[in-house]
C-alpha cells in the first residue's frame, strides 16, 4: 500500500485524523532491496524463512480443523438420515437416534434463555446506565469478569450442590437450565454492556434535553438501538450453552432415555452428553452414530451463529 | 378542571407515574445485578463449606503433598498431587502447542498478511475456538491417538499427549487473537522507524512488535493456560482415569476435572467423605484458575506501555 | 441471494424442521401399542445389568409409549444408595444387597423384593496380542489384585512368563462387579489394589484393554461377547482345571468362583402402580430372549416363574 507523501513545500497539511481514516489497517512496506552484502542477504533469507514458518502455523491450524471436519463427516454422514433424528437411543447402533438429546437441548436452551436474558440484560442496563461510580460497582464489574473465566465444571458442581440437592430439584430440566443460566450469565452481561455502550451519547443527551428521566431514556432510546447487538450476543451465549457438556454431564448424568421432556421437572439429556455417551461405547457402530450426532450438533451451532451474525449485520447502524 | 390547569395537572400526574416506574425498575435491575454477586458467593460458599468438612478429616498438608490419590478404594489415600500433575501435564502440552501455533499465527496475521487474507483467515481460526469440547475429545480418540500410535511407541489408548495436542488446538485461537490484538495496538511509528532503518519484517516483528506487545502476549498465554486447566471433556474422553504422578506424556493420567466427573457420575451420596472430595478438588481448581486469570489481567494492566 | 441470507434461511429451516419433527412421535413398532399406561419408572444401578434393563426398557417403550423409563448407570453401590432412600423404583444389581444397605432401607421405610434375572460369568480379559497367557489360577489372580500388591510384571505372576510389565483395568468401587470380584478372589470385601485404570463404564474398559497389548482386566461376560474380536478371554482355574466362561459353564456353575446371578430389586411401594407391575411382567416374560441377546445367560424358566409369583403376591390393591 503506497503512502501518499505531500509534495515538498506544499502548504497543505493533511490532518492526522483524516489520514488514519483513509488509510486501511497498517501493512508495512516491503523491505528495501538493499545492498548485496551477505549479511543483508542472510537477513532477507531469514525473513522469508520465518514468513513460511509463521504462515505454517496458520496452515496447521486450518489443516487440523479440516481433518476434524472430514473425520467426522466420513464417519457420520452414512448414519445421518431422518430416522436418526427421529429415533431414541438404543442398544443397537443402527437404531439409535438423537431425538431425546435434541429435544433435551431445546428445552435446556429455552429454559436458560428464559432466565439468563432478563437477569443478564437487566444487570447490563443497571451497570451501564444507572450505576454510580462507586467502588462496590467496580467490584461487581470485576466479579463478572472473573465469573466469565471460571471453568464450566465448577458451575456443574454448584448446580449439583445447589439446584439438584439443596433446592431438591432433582436431575430435572429446571436444575439444568438454572445451572446453564449461571454459566452464560457473565457472557450475556458483557455483550449486552458492549451493545449499550455502542449507542452514542448524543441520542441520550437529546432525550434528556426533552425532559425524560433516566429510565425513559433507556426504555425509549437506548434499548431499541441496542437490541440487535444484545440479541446477537445472547444467541452467541446460547450457542455456547448448547455445546457445553461438563455441567450437563454432572446434572443429568449418563441416563438411558427413551422419551423427551414434557415438563421442566422431567429428566433429560443434551446433545453433547449423548455424544459423549456414544463415544465411550466400543462397538464400532457407535462411532458412526457419535459422528452423526456431532454433525447435528455442529449444524445447530452453525445455524445459531449465522442467525446471530445476520442480525448483527442487518440491523447494525453505523453512526 | 379544564383547559390549561387540567393539562398541567395531567402532566404532573404523568410525571409522578414516570418517577414511580423508574423506582420500580431500579429495584428490579439492582436485584438482577445481585444475581451475579450471589453466583460468586454461592460458588465460594459451596466449595468452602464442603471442603471444610473434608479438611476436618484429611489434613490440608496431607491433601496437598500426598502422592497417592485413591479415595474410592480401601485403604483410602487423599494426596492430590497425581491429579495436579495430570492437570499440569495436559495443560502444559496444550500450552506448548497453543503458544507455538498461536503466536506464529498472530505474527503472520499482524505483520505479514495482506488485508484480504487476514479477513478470511481470522474467522476460520475463530471456528476452532467455537467447536464443542466433546467433538475435540472424539477427534482425539478416533483420529489423533491412532495417528500418534503409528509413529510413536505409545502403549495405551488413553494418553496425555493426544489430549494435550487437541487441547492446544482448541486454545490456539485464544492465544492468536489476544496476541494479535496486543500487536496491532503497537503504534505504527515504532514499526515505521524500524523499517526506515532497513529492518526486515521478521526483525520488526521480533525486535520491535513482540517486545512491545509482550505483556499482552504473556497475558494471552496465561489466560489460555487457565482455560486448558479447567477443560473437562477432552481429558475425560482421551487422557484416561488413572491418577498417576508422572511427567511422561505417553501414559494415562487423570486430571482434576476428569476426577470430578468420574465421582459425580457414580452417584456418591451427600455427606460422605468421597462426595466431599469433589468440593476439595473443585476448590483447588477454582483457586488455580482464579489466580491465573487475575495474574493475567494484572500483567496487562501493569506492564502495558501507553504510547 | 447473498450468502448471508442463504445461511439465515438454512438456519431457520433447520430449526423449523426440528420443531416439526418434535410433533411427530416415531412409530417404530409393529406390535399393537397401548397408550393408556403412563407414568415414570426410575431405574438405576449396576452397569453389568444395565444392558438387560436397557433392552427391556427399549422394547417396553414400543408397546407402552406413555410410560417413561429412565435407566441410570451409577453402579450397583450407587444405585442402592438411591434405592434405599426411595429415589428409585427399581435397582439393577450384579451382587446381592448388603446387610448395611438392608438396614438403611429399613431406616427409610423402604421395603423391597429381590428378583433374579440372569447369570453372568465375570470374565478375565487380556489383549488379543497377548499370546503367552491362557489361564490364571485364583491364587495368581489374588496375588495380582490384592491391596498393596506390587506385582506388575508377568514374570512375577508365574515363572516362564515374559519379563514385561502389564497394566490393569477394572471397575471402580461403586461397581457390583468390583464387589463380587474382590469377595471371590481376594476373599475380602472391597479389598483391591488401587493403582489400575478404574472406570464405572465397562465400555471404557473394553476400549482400554483392546488398545493396550499389555492389558489385563475384568468385567461382565456380556461386555466380552459384544466385542470378542477385540478381546482375549482368559480361563480361570479354581482348583479343577482351567475353565473358560461360556453360556454352558456359567449355567451349570463349572465356571467358578466367578459365576454369579444378577438381580433387580423392586420397591414394593412402587408395585401399587399398574405400570410398574406391567413393566415387571414384561421384563420377566422377555428375559430369556433379551438376556441371551445381550450376551448373558438366562435362568431356567422356573426361576422366572418365581419372580412373577413374587411380583403378583407383593402388590396390594391392583391385581
Amino acid at each position: 500500500m503506497e503512502r501518499e507523501q505531500p509534495p515538498l513545500g506544499s502548504a497543505r497539511v493533511t490532518s492526522p485524523i483524516a489520514a488514519s481514516v483513509t488509510r486501511p489497517r497498517y501493512s508495512g512496506p516491503t523491505p528495501p532491496a538493499g545492498s548485496s552484502s551477505t549479511r543483508s542477504a542472510w537477513r532477507r533469507w531469514r525473513d522469508r524463512f520465518f514468513f513460511v514458518l509463521f504462515f505454517a502455523s496458520v496452515v496447521i491450524g486450518i489443516l487440523a480443523l479440516a481433518a476434524l471436519v472430514i473425520d467426522v463427516m466420513t464417519d457420520g454422514l452414512g448414519s445421518l438420515d431422518f430416522s436418526f433424528i427421529n429415533s431414541y437411543p438404543s442398544r443397537h447402533a443402527e437404531e439409535s437416534g438423537i431425538r431425546a438429546a435434541l429435544f433435551g437441548t431445546i428445552w435446556i436452551t429455552v429454559g436458560t434463555a428464559a432466565f439468563a436474558i432478563p437477569i443478564g440484560v437487566g444487570t447490563a442496563i443497571f451497570l451501564e446506565e444507572f450505576a454510580p461510580d462507586h467502588w462496590a460497582v467496580r467490584l461487581v464489574q470485576l466479579n463478572i469478569a472473573n465469573l466469565a473465566g471460571v471453568p464450566s465444571i465448577i458451575y456443574g458442581i454448584l448446580g449439583l450442590a445447589l439446584f439438584v440437592q439443596a433446592f431438591a430439584l432433582d436431575r430435572s430440566v429446571l436444575a439444568g437450565s438454572l445451572t446453564m443460566t449461571l454459566l452464560v450469565l457473565p457472557i450475556v452481561i458483557i455483550v449486552s454492556q458492549e451493545a449499550i455502550k455502542a449507542v452514542p451519547g448524543e441520542f441520550r443527551d437529546a432525550a434528556f434535553a426533552l425532559g425524560a428521566n433516566r429510565w425513559q431514556v433507556v426504555k425509549t432510546v437506548v434499548l431499541p438501538q441496542a437490541i440487535p447487538g444484545i440479541m446477537s450476543g445472547i444467541i452467541l451465549a446460547l450457542s455456547r450453552a448448547v455445546g457445553e457438556a461438563a455441567p450437563m454431564l454432572m446434572i443429568s448424568s449418563l441416563v438411558f432415555l427413551t422419551f423427551i421432556p414434557s415438563s421442566p421437572g422431567d429428566r433429560f439429556t443434551v446433545l453433547p452428553v449423548q455424544i459423549f455417551n456414544w463415544v465411550s461405547l466400543p462397538q464400532p457402530g457407535f462411532q458412526a452414530v457419535a459422528s452423526a450426532g456431532i454433525i447435528i450438533l455442529l449444524a445447530v451451532l452453525l445455524s445459531l451463529n449465522s442467525i446471530a451474525i445476520w442480525i448483527r449485520n442487518r440491523y447494525q447502524t453505523r453512526y | 378542571m379544564t383547559g390549561f390547569r387540567a393539562s398541567v395537572e395531567s402532566r404532573r400526574h404523568a410525571r409522578r407515574w414516570v418517577r414511580a416506574e423508574q423506582k420500580v425498575v431500579l429495584v428490579v435491575l439492582v436485584l438482577a445485578t445481585l444475581v451475579s454477586v450471589l453466583a460468586t458467593v454461592g460458588i465460594i460458599y459451596t466449595l468452602l463449606k464442603e471442603s471444610y468438612g473434608f479438611f476436618q478429616v484429611v489434613p490440608v498438608w496431607d491433601f496437598i503433598t500426598g502422592t497417592k490419590w485413591a479415595p474410592l478404594f480401601e485403604p483410602q489415600a487423599f494426596g492430590v498431587l497425581p491429579l495436579i500433575a495430570g492437570t499440569l501435564l495436559a495443560a502444559g502440552l496444550a500450552g506448548i502447542v497453543a503458544l507455538t501455533l498461536g503466536l506464529g499465527a498472530a505474527i503472520y496475521l499482524s505483520e505479514y498478511a495482506p488485508d484480504r487474507v487476514r479477513r478470511i483467515i481470522k474467522p476460520v481460526l475463530e471456528v476452532l475456538a467455537g467447536i464443542p469440547t466433546v467433538v475435540y475429545g472424539f477427534f482425539a480418540l478416533s483420529f489423533v491417538t491412532p495417528l500418534l500410535q503409528s509413529f510413536l511407541p505409545i502403549p495405551v489408548i488413553f494418553n496425555v499427549l493426544s489430549a494435550g495436542i487437541v487441547m492446544g488446538l482448541m486454545i490456539m485461537p485464544m492465544v492468536s487473537t489476544l496476541s494479535e490484538d496486543a500487536m496491532v495496538a503497537v503504534p505504527r511509528e515504532l514499526r515505521d522507524a524500524a523499517y526506515a532503518l532497513g529492518a526486515t519484517r521478521f526483525e520488526v516483528a521480533t525486535k520491535v512488535v513482540v517486545p512491545a506487545a509482550l505483556p499482552g502476549i504473556v497475558a494471552a498465554f496465561i489466560l489460555a493456560l487457565s482455560r486448558a486447566i479447567g477443560e473437562t471433556l477432552i481429558v475425560t474422553i482421551a487422557a484416561g482415569a488413572t491418577p498417576n504422578l508422572t511427567l511422561n506424556p505417553l501414559e494415562s493420567i487423570q486430571t482434576m476435572t476428569a476426577y470430578i466427573v468420574q465421582v459425580s457420575l457414580g452417584e456418591t451420596p451427600q455427606g460422605t467423605l468421597v462426595f466431599k472430595t469433589i468440593f476439595a478438588v473443585g476448590l483447588l481448581l477454582f483457586l488455580m484458575t482464579l489466580i491465573m486469570n487475575i495474574v493475567g489481567r494484572w500483567v496487562v494492566r501493569r506492564y502495558t506501555e501507553r504510547y | 441471494m447473498s450468502t448471508r441470507n442463504v445461511t439465515l434461511a438454512l438456519g431457520i429451516a433447520l430449526i423449523v424442521g426440528i420443531v416439526a419433527l418434535g410433533m411427530n412421535e416415531p412409530d417404530t413398532s409393529l406390535l399393537a401399542t397401548d397408550s393408556s399406561l403412563s407414568g415414570t419408572i426410575e431405574i438405576d444401578g449396576s452397569s453389568t445389568v444395565f444392558p438387560i434393563t436397557q433392552a427391556v426398557a427399549e422394547e417396553f417403550r414400543k408397546v407402552h409409549p406413555g410410560v417413561q423409563v429412565p435407566v441410570g448407570v451409577s453402579g450397583t453401590g450407587g444405585g442402592f444408595k438411591r434405592f434405599v432412600v426411595g429415589e428409585t423404583h427399581i435397582s439393577n444389581a450384579s451382587r446381592s444387597i448388603k446387610p448395611i444397605e438392608i438396614a438403611a432401607a429399613e431406616e427409610n421405610g423402604v421395603e423391597f423384593i429381590e428378583i433374579a434375572v440372569g447369570f453372568d460369568g465375570l470374565s478375565v480379559i487380556a489383549n488379543p496380542a497377548n499370546d503367552f497367557l491362557e489361564c490364571l489360577t485364583t491364587d495368581e489372580l489374588r496375588a495380582i489384585w490384592e491391596p498393596g500388591s506390587e506385582v506388575d510384571r508377568w514374570s512375577d505372576v508365574r515363572d516362564g512368563l515374559p519379563d514385561s510389565k502389564f497394566r490393569l483395568y477394572g471397575p471402580d468401587t461403586d461397581s457390583g462387579t468390583f464387589d463380587y470380584f474382590t469377595e471371590s478372589i481376594v476373599h475380602l470385601e472391597d479389598a483391591s489394589r488401587s493403582d489400575y485404570s478404574a472406570s464405572s463404564d465397562d465400555n471404557v474398559l473394553i476400549r482400554g484393554v483392546s488398545g493396550d497389548k499389555d492389558a489385563l482386566g475384568y468385567f461382565g461376560y456380556a461386555f466380552y461377547s459384544s466385542s470378542p474380536d477385540k478381546l482375549k478371554l482368559i480361563a480361570v482355574d479354581s482348583g479343577s482345571g482351567c475353565i473358560y466362561p461360556s453360556p454352558a459353564t456359567i449355567n451349570d456353575g463349572t465356571y467358578s468362583p466367578l459365576s454369579r446371578p444378577m438381580f433387580i430389586y423392586v420397591n414394593t411401594a412402587a408395585l401399587e402402580r399398574e405400570e410398574v407391575v406391567v413393566f415387571l411382567n414384561f421384563y420377566l416374560d422377555n428375559a430369556t430372549t433379551l438376556v441371551e441377546e445381550v450376551g448373558y445367560v438366562s435362568l431356567p424358566e422356573a426361576m422366572y416363574d418365581d419372580g412373577r409369583a413374587l411380583v403378583s403376591s407383593s402388590f396390594g390393591s391392583l391385581n
